[in-house]
């Protein structure tokens, strides 16, 4: 199968993430989605790294899911302790601060 | 029969073994900034996992400074030994650039990270609870606000001194961001900066509903722009087949040595390219805090521990900065008619954005970072140039610009009234008649801020807009004065404030500091007034400085 198919879906998956970090309104959501963008990432990489027939793109997707595990560690804290001071995890909720 | 005989019944040798992959060859003297300073920071977890909870403080503290100072020290002796100009060259693989700007940076990075632990170790501010002293910390982050849990960790004495391992993480990973010279690279660093900051930002003890807002807004949207960097990455590789920045700037002029059928196929396709290119930038003007890519930074800044927000908008800036410079000189150089025009745009934006919204904030923090905004985009300027002088102004502007920085943040620390600090502006009027030095401490900030000669804002503007005047950026430098102006009526009417207001009976106090952060104000003053009245030695440094490797 062309190579060329996986990125269409990978910048398919992409954008999905993208649409749903912008209208998604509770925290988590919106962090799965962000994990969701850089999976698409990854299958971008992986199908490159087909195309030009080296392991550069295999390792980079390699680092993202350590750097993804690592963000998931710090978002979930961050979110968590968001959520028990407030018992809302909704980003509409989170205003304290305006102009 | 013998056992080998018997082995080879079931088995058999791989005819051609696997070639072996070679040790990479590290230079650790050329790297060895960064390593002290991840290295101390493991050893700051270690403190917080086996050294008592009473001396933990001090043993961070000391375990901090000595890791940034030696790291200093290791950045200046590389620079001596001639690593910034005629030896300059690429370390680690191909992974990490060692070159003027890049030790330039660092340097900076370093010396606003030593200020950056005085004022987070500063325990004088707030009133001592329960006999002991405390930081502008929480006593145990994961306790609820106001809940038990949290009184009874305030009680008990518990101290969140995880902070200065946290910083040096960030400080080592913002050492690599400028002087990445791998995609890969850029996108680690970039994480390994990012991900302490997020943490940092949530652990305030005063208003600590604010500061876990600021936390989870920096984190959703700095996740969200790495992302986006990322994929820009995975096009950027699949445009040129590698992500060696000297490989791609190759491809990008097509001289590249070796086509393959697929690299011939792939960099003929300008969309990868141009998105690719895009998408990275986008990563990097967000975490530098560009217009359109700004909306994080007042509520960031603002709910943050104002150290923190000090150290964060010093040290993220310089480094976000190096590594823009560096992509955009280095990578992309070729494409320089494509990105200038959006580049052109986007600092006009930033600074008439920054300098506009400035001047409706009532809160000083805020107001420091729509400031900052502005700033960026006066950088944003010298990095149009595409010139040596656009590299040294550029590196000059953003040395001065992180101690004035610095220094602000920590006055701002010191003006406290009953709910912690007093950042509501109206209670910063009459502040020259209660406490002048202070108010005079600020005063020079904000004019070097405004850009007034003899201040090293002035010296840094005047840098960037000429560099940019020569480079054919003529539009900008206007919009760049007019901004400046704008932004000049707000440091005034502050300075207007504090000292030719009544002062309120009901008014903020003025907290008498430790040592620790009357050395970072210090320093911040000094330097500022220094690189204002004689830069030309440190302009000729970052002239020096100026050259990127490839």
């Amino acid at each position: 199968m062309n190579p060329v198919n996986y990125l269409y879906l990978a910048a398919l998956l992409f954008t999905i993430g993208a649409t749903g970090v912008l209208i998604r309104r509770n925290a988590i959501v919106v962090f799965m989605c962000v994990e969701l963008m850089l999976n698409a990432c990854n299958l971008a990489l992986v199908a490159f790294s087909r195309m030009h027939g080296n392991l550069d793109g295999q390792i980079i997707a390699f680092f993202t899911m350590v750097v993804a595990a690592a963000e998931v560690v710090v978002g979930l804290a961050i979110i968590v302790s968001l959520f028990r001071s407030r018992h809302s995890a909704s980003v509409d909720d989170a205003s304290l601060m305006k102009l | 029969m013998s056992a080998s005989a018997v082995h080879s019944l079931w088995t058999t040798a791989a005819t051609d073994p696997i070639d072996k992959i070679g040790a990479p060859d590290i230079e650790y003297g050329q790297l060895s900034p960064t390593l002290i300073v991840i290295g101390a920071a493991i050893i700051g977890i270690l403190i917080e996992a086996f050294v008592p909870r009473k001396i933990r403080y001090y043993a961070q503290v000391f375990v901090s400074v000595v890791a940034l100072a030696a790291a200093f020290a290791a950045v200046v002796a590389l620079a001596a030994g001639g690593y910034g100009t005629t030896k300059a060259g690429i370390a680690a693989m191909g992974a990490i650039a060692v070159d003027g700007p890049a030790l330039f940076l660092q340097g900076t990075i370093l010396l606003a990270g030593i200020l950056g632990v005085f004022t987070f170790a500063e325990r004088r501010l707030d009133p001592a609870a329960h006999g002991n002293k405390v930081d502008s910390f929480a006593a145990q982050a994961a306790s609820v606000p106001g809940s038990d849990s949290e009184k009874a960790a305030v009680k008990a004495g518990f101290a969140t001194t995880e902070v200065f391992p946290l910083l040096l993480f960030a400080i080592g990973g913002m050492l690599i961001f400028p002087a990445a010279n791998d995609l890969l690279t850029l996108f680690i660093a970039l994480e390994v900066f990012s991900l302490p900051l997020y943490l940092l930002c949530a652990v305030a003890r005063r208003k600590r509903l604010m500061s876990q807002e600021a936390a989870v807004k920096y984190f959703l949207l700095g996740a969200f722009a790495s992302a986006f960097t990322l994929f820009g990455i995975a096009l950027l590789y699949g445009y040129a087949g590698s992500v060696s920045y000297a490989t791609i700037a190759q491809v990008v002029d097509g001289t590249v040595a070796e086509i393959t059928p697929a690299l011939a196929g792939t960099m003929g396709n300008d969309a990868l390219l141009l998105i690719g290119t895009a998408m990275v930038v986008m990563g990097l003007l967000f975490k530098v805090g560009a217009v359109p890519f700004h909306m994080w930074t007042p509520d960031v800044y603002q709910g943050a521990p104002t150290p923190v927000t000090g150290f964060m908008a010093a040290a993220t800036k310089v480094a976000a900065f190096g590594a823009l410079l560096r992509l955009l000189y280095v990578v992309l150089p070729g494409l320089r008619w494509d990105w200038r025009p959006v580049m052109w745009a986007v600092a006009i934006v930033t600074m008439l954005g920054g300098a506009i919204v400035a001047i409706t904030q009532t809160d000083i923090k805020r107001l420091l970072a729509y400031s900052s905004i502005a700033h960026a985009g006066f950088i944003l300027a010298g990095v149009i140039a595409t010139s040596p002088d656009g590299v040294s102004s550029v590196l000059f502007y953003l040395g001065a610009y992180s101690f004035v920085t610095i220094g602000a943040f920590a006055v701002v620390t010191l003006v406290r009234d009953a709910g912690g600090e007093a950042t509501h502006l109206s209670k910063w009027a009459g502040l020259g008649r209660r406490s002048p030095l202070v108010a005079a401490v600020f005063a020079v900030f904000l004019l070097a801020f405004a850009g007034i000669p003899l201040t090293s804002g002035f010296a840094g503007k005047f840098a960037v807009f000429k560099a940019a005047a020569e480079g054919g950026a003529g539009a900008i430098v206007v919009v760049g004065v007019i901004s400046s102006a704008i932004a000049a009526f707000f440091y005034i009417r502050v300075i207007v404030l504090m000292f030719f207001s009544e002062p309120r009976p009901e008014g903020p106090t003025v907290a008498v500091p430790s040592p620790l952060t009357m050395t970072a104000i210090g320093v911040g003053v000094v330097v500022t007034l220094v690189l204002g009245v004689a830069p030309q030695y440190f302009l000729d440094l970052a002239g020096q400085a100026g050259t990127f490797v490839r």
